[in-house]
């Protein structure tokens, strides 16, 4: 095989100017899309690595789907088929309650085979998220007709449909896709909630004790995080998939956490890290024809392997500095 | 050589499954043509495994099974469960490099590929976890999500291929087993045999370097080599079985068998055989299941079979299932409270210098501070397990011979207790009454000899109060037949 049919020529005209000239109507959404959510999870993601339950957000992830096709089966039996006419709020908040019922359930099932028997709790992560990921798998495969996903969909998204979806009006303005929309609110609401509660997130994230002896009571701010994750991880679920999901949740933070150590500026770091990881997806995605949001990961991990390097060669050159010194001889009491 | 013979009976289950299905598959085509025409229930077609497919993806099924819950054994008693996750993501661009190289679906290409990428996949989070501040799970989640990405990317190129819009790559993703050819039977039967020979002749080795890597190393061990190459046979195993479970589901695979088997008992070599009976048992049951429907993949069934048998195993194990202990719990409580009763009738005997036999509800209400129903139901109990009989027209309950001979044994263990306590850890005698109270139930006949012993048979408890001994009271007999409670006391 020759390597050109699969790597096409890179043609500035089409993958570099196009999308910020004439097709920025349609890219520029992607763009949006995919910027906002690498935010929201970028954010939610860095008090998961505080807490080092990173692996909790991959369970959620996965086990988000039996929620959606649950709460999808649920909705048409109760509300009868899905018609062609727009129902895009009804639709948003069968999706919400899905995923935050899913995302509970998961917490608690991993708390209890954790805490009520001998199996670890990788174990019990691996165990919870493979069995409800099955699950939503069996479930959309037999109510294909009730369940409006798609086993594809939900491996590596379709951001690049979020221009073609039907648009919000409000007031008289029309304010984008849905989809985005959607991730607008949830990324507004993500930032502010971390300025917010501050405090509290923190607090509990790196000292549980303190937290509860301050009147935080420390699993309720666990539950709550696990329940905005849930809504921060199925707003994402439609675009960039379940697997995909994971990466946007942790790269942004671990990048941003080899470059500096104070919390503030590590959250600064994740929306340029976000800014600069859509960009470059977008355009090696053009470049490559392969998924949008797959190439916005790999930007981003490729973001992280040029920190991961830095930080080496670094730390390389302060060991030799320190060894080059020589150490001082000590003196004769 | 005790530890060795589970094992042995692996190696032969193991045998027995080859001989079983390999056999048949060898001469699958000829019987397949034979039977093709008839018009069969799905069910009964694979039952009776006339069909060759049916057949390859059984056996492929149970293999995979196998060298998974072996394999997976030691990642739950390492702590390494999502270590296989990762694992299983990372393989992905490694299948589709492999699928590039070889132009087609060749087992063998996209064997290479996958093991080399997921070993990558295996440095990459040790080398983030030693060179970086970044904990295990960020690391484990980085390599997973990043080489997922990187595969999803390929794959999509792959797909806009002409030769690979019908490759059937995306099946890697959720796998089906229908699609078992001869090849993937034959690498999945080597990885197999690999893992299992691999855990029988280094069995000693792994077994240390898992639970003691610091004194695998003091005598020697090369740690490293067998951490990366259990990572390796990992790897294989995974990568083997992608084609049946696929990528996104084979880590449920290596942990739910392992994770039931650890339920089920304490010794390695047991876990190690119920791992891959239970792997093998989901194996087949998701085969099965996904052979009844029309399009069902297989992985997911495969992976709720194996969630089903953990489930049973987390309920219902012998001594870890929760059902189990709750049940324990329960009886053992109830037995506690028998015992209380019992010893409530003795002590109420005891103090009226053993007048008559029966004892009325109504005392043992009153000394047990309860209401005469809750008495009731208390006596009913005695009865019920054969301590005492129950006379409604007096409405009293008398000991039987082995109930009273359990009493005595209670009210003996009591006050040994109290009396060892003031006596050897001179506890003040008012303090030991409440842990006496918790200490009868479980005493032992040989602790109760040794403490006899060292007390020099004393015959009083700090209070004053004698110390039965069963054989004395026995000897001495009641010392009023009478049934009647003594005046004062009925109702």
């Amino acid at each position: 095989m020759n390597l050109s049919t699969l790597i096409p020529t890179f043609d500035v005209q089409s993958v570099v100017i196009d999308p910020w000239t004439t097709d920025f109507s349609e890219k520029g959404w992607i763009l949006l899309m995919g910027f906002l959510t690498s935010v929201a999870c970028g954010w939610v993601g860095q008090h998961l690595l505080l807490r080092r339950m990173a692996l909790m957000g991959d369970a959620i992830s996965h086990s988000i789907l039996p929620g959606l096709a649950t709460a999808f089966l649920v909705a048409s039996f109760l509300f009868g088929q899905r018609s062609e006419s727009s129902h895009a709020a009804r639709d948003s908040s069968v999706m919400l309650i899905g995923a935050i019922g899913a995302g509970w359930i998961t917490t608690l099932l991993i708390g209890l085979i954790h805490r009520r028997s001998r199996i670890k709790q990788d174990a019990a992560i691996g165990i919870v998220f493979a069995t409800l990921f099955a699950i939503g798998v069996v479930l959309i495969t037999l109510f294909a007709d009730h369940v409006d996903l798609d086993a594809d969909c939900v491996l590596y998204g379709e951001i690049g449909f979020v221009p073609f979806q039907e648009t919000l009006r409000a007031f008289g303005l029309t304010l984008g896709p849905v989809p985005v929309a959607r991730m607008a609110v949830v990324t507004l609401l993500t930032v502010l909630a971390t300025i917010f509660f501050y405090k509290e997130l923190v607090i509990s994230s790196f000292d549980a004790g303190l937290a509860t002896s301050l009147g935080i009571h420390a699993p309720t701010v666990h539950l709550l995080l696990m329940g905005w994750l849930s809504v921060v991880v199925v707003s994402a679920f439609e675009s960039v998939g379940a697997i995909l999901v994971i990466a946007m949740l942790i790269v942004p933070g671990a990048t941003a956490a080899l470059i500096v150590s104070r919390l503030p500026s590590l959250f600064t770091l994740i929306v340029l890290h976000s800014a600069i990881s859509s960009v470059a997806g977008l355009h090696l995605a053009l470049w490559l024809d392969c998924s949008i949001a797959g190439a916005m990961v790999v930007a981003g991990c490729f973001l992280f392997t040029l920190a991961w390097a830095t930080h080496a060669l670094l730390r390389a050159r302060d060991q030799r500095h320190l060894i080059a010194q020589p150490l001082p001889t000590p003196t004769p009491l | 050589m005790k530890p060795r013979q589970p094992t042995a009976l692996l190696a032969f289950a193991l045998l027995v499954v080859f001989a079983v299905l390999l056999a048949p598959a060898a001469e699958a085509a000829k019987i397949g043509e034979l039977t093709g025409n008839s018009v069969r229930d799905q069910a009964l077609r694979f039952l009776t495994l006339r069909d060759p497919a049916v057949r390859y993806a059984l056996a492929g099924s149970m293999l995979l099974g196998i060298s998974c819950g072996l394999l997976g054994a030691f990642l739950v008693v390492r702590r390494l469960a999502l270590v296989g996750d990762a694992l299983s993501h990372a393989v992905l661009p490694g299948v589709a490099a492999g699928f590039l190289w070889s132009q087609t679906k060749d087992p063998f290409a996209i064997f290479v590929g996958a093991v080399i990428a997921g070993l990558l996949g295996t440095l990459v989070v040790e080398g983030i976890k030693q060179t970086t501040r970044l904990k295990e799970d960020a690391a484990l989640g980085l390599v997973l999500a990043g080489f997922y990405a990187v595969g999803i990317c390929m794959v999509t190129m792959i797909q806009r291929l002409p030769t690979g819009a019908k490759s059937g790559i995306d099946k890697f993703l959720f796998g089906q087993a229908a699609a078992i050819g001869p090849r993937d039977l034959q690498l999945m039967a080597v990885v197999a045999v690999l893992a299992t020979a691999t855990v029988l002749v280094f069995y000693k080795e792994l077994l240390v370097a898992s639970f003691d890597a610091a004194f695998a190393r003091s005598i020697g061990y090369p740690v490293r080599v067998i951490h990366y190459s259990l990572m390796l046979l990992l790897a294989f195993s995974v990568v083997s079985a992608l084609q049946a479970v696929g990528v996104v589901l084979v880590s449920a695979m290596l942990i739910t068998p392992a994770a039931a088997a650890y339920l089920l008992t304490d010794r390695m070599h047991r876990m190690l055989l119920y791992a891959a009976v239970i792997g093998l048992v989901s194996g087949a049951l998701g085969c099965f299941l996904s052979f009844l429907g029309s399009n069902l993949p297989t992985g997911p069934l495969m992976v709720l079979s194996g969630s089903a048998l953990f489930t049973a195993a987390f309920l219902f194990a012998s001594r870890h299932g929760v059902v189990t202990r709750w049940w324990n719990h329960r009886s053992s409580a109830s037995r506690v409270r028998r015992e209380n009763t019992l010893k409530t009738v003795y002590r109420i005997l005891e103090d009226r210098k053993f007048h008559g036999e029966g004892v009325s509800l109504r005392e043992l209400a009153e000394r047990r501070r309860e209401t005469i129903e809750d008495a009731n139901r208390q006596a009913r109990d005695l009865v019920r397990h054969g301590l005492a009989t129950f006379h409604p027209a007096d409405l009293c309950v008398l000991l039987t011979p082995v109930g009273r001979q359990r009493a005595i044994e209670l009210v003996r263990n009591h006050r040994l207790w109290e009396l060892y306590l003031t006596h050897a850890a001179h506890i003040p005698a008012d303090h030991v009454h409440e842990d006496a109270e918790r200490i009868e139930h479980v005493l032992g006949e040989d602790v109760v000899r040794e403490l006899e012993r060292r007390l020099n048979y004393a015959d009083t408890d700090p209070h004053g109060r004698p110390i039965p001994t069963p054989n004395a009271i026995q000897a001495a007999g009641p010392v009023e037949t009478t049934r009647r409670p003594p005046p004062g006391y009925g109702l």
